[in-house]
C-alpha cells in the first residue's frame, strides 16, 4: 500500500516552523530598521530653489547663525531670513550673478523665495528653540555640522528617543552661551565637560524634563 | 525548502536594495508610515497658506499699525511703543534733530551685549574693530564699506548712527527688522567704545600706570 503522504512530509512541520521563524524575524528586523525616523527622515536633502551654501556663508565667511536666523534666541521658531537680508550683501557681492536671480526678484517684488522646509517635528510635539539656545544647547546637537554643508540635510532623526536621550542627561551637552553658534567647538576634555555641565545645571537651574507634558501639551 | 530559501534571500536583497540604509541622503520627502495626527490644519509661521490673498501664513502688519508690545524700560520710565521718544526714533521729541547721546544708561552689561551684537551683525562688513575690513571686504567681494573710525562718523550724533542701523544708508541695508531697539542702542554704545579705543591719549591712562606704557 502506497503512502498517502510521502516520506518527506514528516519534516513538513519542522520546515513550516523554520520558515515562519525566518520570515518573522526578517519582518521584525525590517520594521525595527526601517519604521523609524532614523530611516524615514534622517538624510532628507531636498533641492532648494536657490543654491545657498552654509559652507560658504557660515563656514568660510564665518557669519554667525543669528545674522540670518534672528528669531532663534527669542522665540520657539527659527526663521528663514527674508530676501532683503541677503540683499544687504548681494547688492554689491555677485550683483548680476544668475545664481541669485530669484533672490533679487523676490527682494524687489516682496514675494517670498519658496525654500523647502527640512526639519519639522509632528504637530503634536511642542518644541522651542529659545529654551534650548539660552540654556547652552548648541545648534550642532540637533542639526549637525551645518557650517560644512553645501546643501542642508536632516542630520539627526528627531525621534522621541533622540530628544529624550539628551533630556535624561543634559549636563553632557551643555556649553557656554558664547559658543552656541560655534559649531566646531568642543570642551577640551571629558572632565572639563562634566565640570562645566554640572555647574551649568545648577547655575541655570536646568531640569531633566522627561514628563510627557513637557513636549506633548 | 530550497525554493523557499531562494525566494527569502531574493526578497531580503530586494527590500534592502530598494529601501537603502538609514541616514542615506535622499531628495524624496520623508515617508509617513502612520499618519496619526502628525500634520494638523493649524497655522504655522513661514508656510504657504491659501487662506490669505498673499498665499503665505506670516502676514505683514497693516501699514500704519504698531505691534502691541510691552513698553521699553528706560531708567525707571516705561516707554510705550507708539510714543515719540528719543529711544524709539533716535530724534529729539517733536523735532527732526538727532539725539546727541544714547538714551539708554550705558552700563557694562549694555556694552557686553553691544559687543556680541556688533560681532554678529556688523563685523561681516565693518570688521570686528570697525575699520571697514570685514571678511566680505577682505576677499574683495564687496567694494564700498565705511571705516567707522572716520572723523566724520566719530562726530555723528548717537541718534544718527541709530538711524543708520534702523533704516540703512546708501549702500548699507536696514538692520531695523533684524535687530530690536535696545540692541541697536547697545551697538551704538559699543561702537563709541571702539572709536574711543583708537582716540585714546596718554593722559587717559591713570597716572601710576603711565610709566608702564610701551612706546
Ligand atoms: C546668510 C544667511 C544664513 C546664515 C549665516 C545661516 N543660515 Fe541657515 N539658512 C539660511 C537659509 C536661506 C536657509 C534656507 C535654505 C536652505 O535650507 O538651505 C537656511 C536653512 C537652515 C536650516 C534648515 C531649515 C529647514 O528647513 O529645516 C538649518 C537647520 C539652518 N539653516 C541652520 C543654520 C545654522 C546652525 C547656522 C550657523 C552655523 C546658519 N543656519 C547660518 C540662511 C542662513
Ligand atoms: C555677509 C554678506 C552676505 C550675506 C548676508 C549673504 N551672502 Fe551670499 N555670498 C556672500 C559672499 C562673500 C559670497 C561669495 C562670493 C564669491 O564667491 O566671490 C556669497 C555667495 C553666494 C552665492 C553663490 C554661491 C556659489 O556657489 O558661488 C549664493 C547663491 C548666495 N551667496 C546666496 C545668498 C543668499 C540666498 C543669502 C540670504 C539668505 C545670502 N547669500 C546672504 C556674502 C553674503
Ligand atoms: C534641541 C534641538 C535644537 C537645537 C539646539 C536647535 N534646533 Fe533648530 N530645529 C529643531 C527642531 C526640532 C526643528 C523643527 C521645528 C519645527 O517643527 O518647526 C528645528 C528647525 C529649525 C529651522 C527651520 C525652521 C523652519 O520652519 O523652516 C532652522 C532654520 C533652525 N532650526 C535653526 C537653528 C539654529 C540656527 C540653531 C542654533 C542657534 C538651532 N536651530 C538649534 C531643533 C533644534
Ligand atoms: C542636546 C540636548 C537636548 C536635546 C537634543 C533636546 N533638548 Fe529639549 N531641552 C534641553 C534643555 C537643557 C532644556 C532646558 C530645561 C530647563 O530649562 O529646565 C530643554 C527644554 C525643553 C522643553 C521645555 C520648554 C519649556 O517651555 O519648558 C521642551 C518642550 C523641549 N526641550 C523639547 C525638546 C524636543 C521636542 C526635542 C527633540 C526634537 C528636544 N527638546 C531635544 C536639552 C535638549
Ligand atoms: C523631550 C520631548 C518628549 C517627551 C518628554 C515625550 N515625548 Fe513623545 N514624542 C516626542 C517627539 C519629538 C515625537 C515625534 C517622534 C516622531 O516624529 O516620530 C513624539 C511622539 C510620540 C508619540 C507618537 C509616536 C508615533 O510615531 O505616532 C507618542 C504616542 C508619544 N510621543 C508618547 C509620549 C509619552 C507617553 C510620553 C511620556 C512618557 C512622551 N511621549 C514624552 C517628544 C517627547
Ligand atoms: C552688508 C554689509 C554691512 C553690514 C553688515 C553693516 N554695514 Fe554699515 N555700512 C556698509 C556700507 C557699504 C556702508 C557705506 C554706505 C555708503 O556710504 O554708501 C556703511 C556705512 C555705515 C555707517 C556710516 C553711515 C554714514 O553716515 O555714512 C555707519 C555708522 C555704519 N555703517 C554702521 C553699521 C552698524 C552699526 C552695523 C551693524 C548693525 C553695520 N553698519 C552693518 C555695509 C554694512
Amino acid at each position: 500500500m502506497s503512502a498517502i503522504f510521502p516520506k518527506w512530509t514528516n519534516r513538513l512541520p519542522l520546515m513550516i516552523i523554520c520558515g515562519l521563524l525566518l520570515t518573522g524575524s526578517a519582518v521584525i528586523a525590517g520594521v525595527w530598521y526601517y519604521f523609524t525616523p532614523e530611516y524615514t527622515r534622517a538624510g532628507y536633502q531636498p533641492v532648494q530653489p536657490v543654491a545657498f551654501s552654509h559652507n560658504i556663508h557660515a563656514g568660510q565667511l564665518g557669519m554667525d547663525c543669528r545674522y540670518c536666523h534672528t528669531g532663534v534666541e527669542k522665540s520657539w521658531f527659527s526663521n528663514i531670513p527674508a530676501s532683503s537680508t541677503c540683499m544687504n550683501c548681494h547688492n554689491q557681492v555677485l550683483k548680476d550673478d544668475p545664481k541669485l536671480a530669484l533672490v533679487r526678484e523676490s527682494a524687489a517684488s516682496g514675494k517670498p523665495i519658496p525654500w523647502v522646509q527640512i526639519h519639522r517635528v509632528p504637530d503634536f510635539v511642542y518644541f522651542n528653540h529659545s529654551v534650548h539656545v539660552n540654556r547652552g544647547v548648541s545648534c550642532v546637537e540637533c542639526h549637525g555640522r551645518i557650517d560644512q554643508m553645501d546643501e542642508v540635510y536632516h542630520a539627526k532623526s528627531f525621534s522621541m528617543s533622540f530628544c529624550l536621550e539628551c533630556h535624561r542627561n543634559p549636563a553632557a551637552k551643555l556649553r557656554p552661551l558664547e559658543k552656541i553658534t560655534d559649531l566646531g567647538w568642543k570642551q577640551p576634555s571629558v572632565e572639563a565637560q562634566h565640570a562645566f555641565g554640572t555647574q551649568a545645571l545648577e547655575h541655570w537651574k536646568v531640569e531633566s524634563l522627561q514628563n510627557c507634558s513637557a513636549c506633548h501639551r | 525548502m530550497r525554493y523557499f530559501l531562494l525566494i527569502f534571500v531574493v526578497g531580503v536583497l530586494a527590500v534592502t536594495g530598494i529601501a537603502g540604509r538609514r541616514g542615506a541622503h535622499s531628495r524624496n520627502t520623508p515617508l509617513q508610515i502612520f499618519a496619526d495626527m502628525k500634520r494638523q490644519s493649524k497655522l504655522r509661521p513661514q508656510t504657504p497658506n491659501a487662506f490669505f490673498a498673499s498665499g503665505v501664513s506670516s502676514q505683514l502688519p497693516v501699514p500704519g499699525t504698531i505691534a502691541h508690545l510691552p513698553g521699553l524700560q528706560v531708567g525707571d520710565q516705561v516707554i510705550p511703543p507708539y510714543q515719540d521718544a528719543p529711544v524709539l526714533t533716535g530724534l529729539e521729541t517733536g523735532s527732526t534733530n538727532y539725539v546727541q547721546n544714547n538714551p539708554l544708561p550705558v552700563t557694562a552689561v549694555l556694552l557686553k551685549r553691544g559687543q556680541e551684537r556688533f560681532n554678529i551683525y556688523c563685523a561681516p562688513c565693518h570688521g570686528q574693530t570697525g575699520e571697514g575690513n570685514g571678511i566680505t571686504k577682505k576677499i574683495g567681494a564687496m567694494g564700498v564699506v565705511a571705516n567707522l573710525h572716520d572723523k566724520r562718523i566719530v562726530e555723528l550724533p548717537d541718534g544718527e548712527i541709530y538711524h543708520t542701523i534702523t533704516y540703512g544708508k546708501n549702500l548699507m541695508g536696514p538692520y531695523g527688522p533684524n535687530v530690536p531697539v535696545p540692541d541697536r542702542w547697545a551697538i551704538v554704545a559699543y561702537l563709541r567704545t571702539l572709536q574711543l579705543s583708537q582716540l585714546g591719549l596718554v593722559q587717559d591712562v591713570p597716572q601710576p600706570l603711565q610709566g608702564a606704557l610701551k612706546k
